[in-house]
């Protein structure tokens, strides 16, 4: 018999601003700051951007943890999106954990683009906390699932 | 409620005669005495099978959005917390105020047919509420119920009795006020822990068929185009191979119409599956009542909802996975 003794490695898809969170990434890359592999990042035009949908379809093909970054409030591109933003995630956050979905997997962070020590910490952090959270089972579509580790 | 019927078909027929209105919407008994279905009346014969009564739950809001298309001024009947979603949809731009005429009718509470037949009630013909009392009027005689056990839950945690727009009025006896904590419920929920609350909605979202009858009774729910008709979607079958189908579906829906629901409890209403569906859209209420102050959609016509809004002092969204609790 074979035991499988693989580790858990989580899924994570970050959502991040184009004009700040997105350089806050390739800036960290290029100070050569260490973050973990399992990030997908998805570049948006704004936090705003970022629909429900988008979280839950995130959680449907996979993924373990969602983060959104954005700029921090005040320093919208847009002036005002993730104000907007802000409003939306809070809700939909509390309504996910309402339903019973693990808390930890969501999360909100404003990153700047001047702050790539900021995205490695906060990436690692996130990290850290959904591998302690385990695979996502509570918000994840079977099908997608099979597909994926049939690949 | 007999004599409020009597004015209502009188009124009718008159603004019918008089060419002000050039149809009427209203209820007629569909095919049980219990089904009281929303129906378009054209002329004053046929305004004789207008019915008004405790099964006259049926929330006629929605049904203008494709009345006022039409030619001329329809009259309709709005109970008191149906003038909410009306509100709210000449707010969204959906109906068009000038092509209707409003006249509010008094409301005592609907009943639930539902509870009438679990609570043994076989053979429904009829209900009558005397005020304290519902009389339900059955092929094997009368039954007596509490009225607090047999009304529906939207009723049951009524909004109050003042309706919010009108042209005219029909009140015969005017209902006392009686202010319920609709968010017993969900504080209930709440108290859970993370584990219950999914085991909960789990066992609740499973028993969902996806006949869509939540979203195409709901006044908020007036997209031309839905989501979920989209076959790319992925969510769009009736039946549910997965889990994730139910979640996907009841959280957006919830979600889209988060700040505009005016908790009308047809969703529930409707559900066959006696799923609770007024739970998820009042959470969403209670949160945006907590961090964004106390707002209720359909109010009024001109305000702005919470999530069309902002201050720059909101609530960071770390609060929920901050608040504490397991996970």
């Amino acid at each position: 018999m074979q035991v499988e003794n693989k580790e858990f490695k989580p899924t994570i898809v970050a959502f991040c601003c184009n004009w700040c969170s997105y350089a806050g990434a390739d800036l960290a890359g290029t100070g050569r700051m260490q973050y973990p592999a399992n990030v997908k990042i998805i570049r948006v035009p704004c936090s705003c951007r970022v629909n429900p949908t988008f979280i839950l379809r995130a959680f449907q093909r996979g993924a373990d943890g969602v983060i959104m970054c954005g700029c921090h409030p005040g320093d919208c591109h847009y002036t005002s999106g993730n104000y907007y933003a802000r409003r939306r995630m809070t809700m939909l956050f509390d309504f996910l954990d309402y339903l019973g979905i693990e808390k930890g997997r969501t999360r909100v962070e404003w990153v700047s683009a001047a702050e790539g020590a900021r995205f490695a910490s906060v990436m690692n952090e996130f990290v850290k906390n959904v591998t302690e959270l385990g695979p996502n089972k509570r918000i994840t579509d079977l099908r997608c699932k099979m597909e994926k580790e049939g690949e | 409620m007999k004599k409020v019927l009597d004015i209502m078909q009188k009124r009718a027929k008159q603004l019918l005669g008089e060419g002000i209105v050039n149809r009427v919407i209203g209820w007629k008994t569909g095919e049980f005495g219990y089904d009281q279905t929303p129906a378009v009346f054209t002329s004053a014969a046929e305004l004789s099978s207008l019915v008004y009564d405790s099964f006259s739950a049926p929330n006629l809001s929605k049904y203008l959005i494709e009345e006022t298309k039409k030619e001329g001024k329809a009259l309709v009947f709005l109970k008191p917390c149906d003038t909410y979603s009306f509100n709210q949809l000449i707010k969204e731009h959906r109906i068009d105020r000038e092509k209707v005429f409003v006249i509010g009718v008094e409301c005592s509470g609907k009943v639930d047919i539902n509870s009438l037949k679990s609570r043994g009630a076989v053979g429904v013909i009829g209900v009558e509420d005397n005020g304290e009392k519902v009389i339900a009027h059955t092929l094997y005689g009368d039954m007596e119920f509490a009225k607090d056990d047999v009304l529906l839950e939207k009723c049951r945690s009524c909004k109050g009795k003042q309706h919010m727009v009108f042209d005219e009025l029909i009140i015969v006896n005017p209902v006392k006020e009686e202010k319920n904590d609709r968010f017993i419920g969900v504080d209930a929920l709440d108290a859970m822990t993370p584990d219950e609350r999914f085991e909960f909605w789990r066992g609740q979202l499973l028993k969902c068929i996806r006949c869509n009858a939540c979203r195409n009774v709901c006044p908020a729910c007036s997209c031309i185009k839905c989501v979920f008709d989209n076959q790319n979607s992925g969510v769009a079958s009736k039946a549910s191979p997965d889990t994730f189908e139910e979640q996907m579906y009841h959280v957006i829906r919830a979600f889209h119409v988060a700040g505009r629901c005016t908790d009308c409890g047809e969703c529930t209403r409707v559900c066959p599956q006696d799923i609770p569906l007024h739970l998820l859209n009042r959470k969403l209420i209670k949160d945006m009542n907590a961090f964004y102050g106390e707002y209720q959609a359909g109010t009024d016509t001109d305000s702005r909802a919470p999530l069309t809004n902002y201050t720059k002092e909101d609530v960071e969204p770390n609060v929920i996975s901050d608040k504490g609790g397991d996970k």
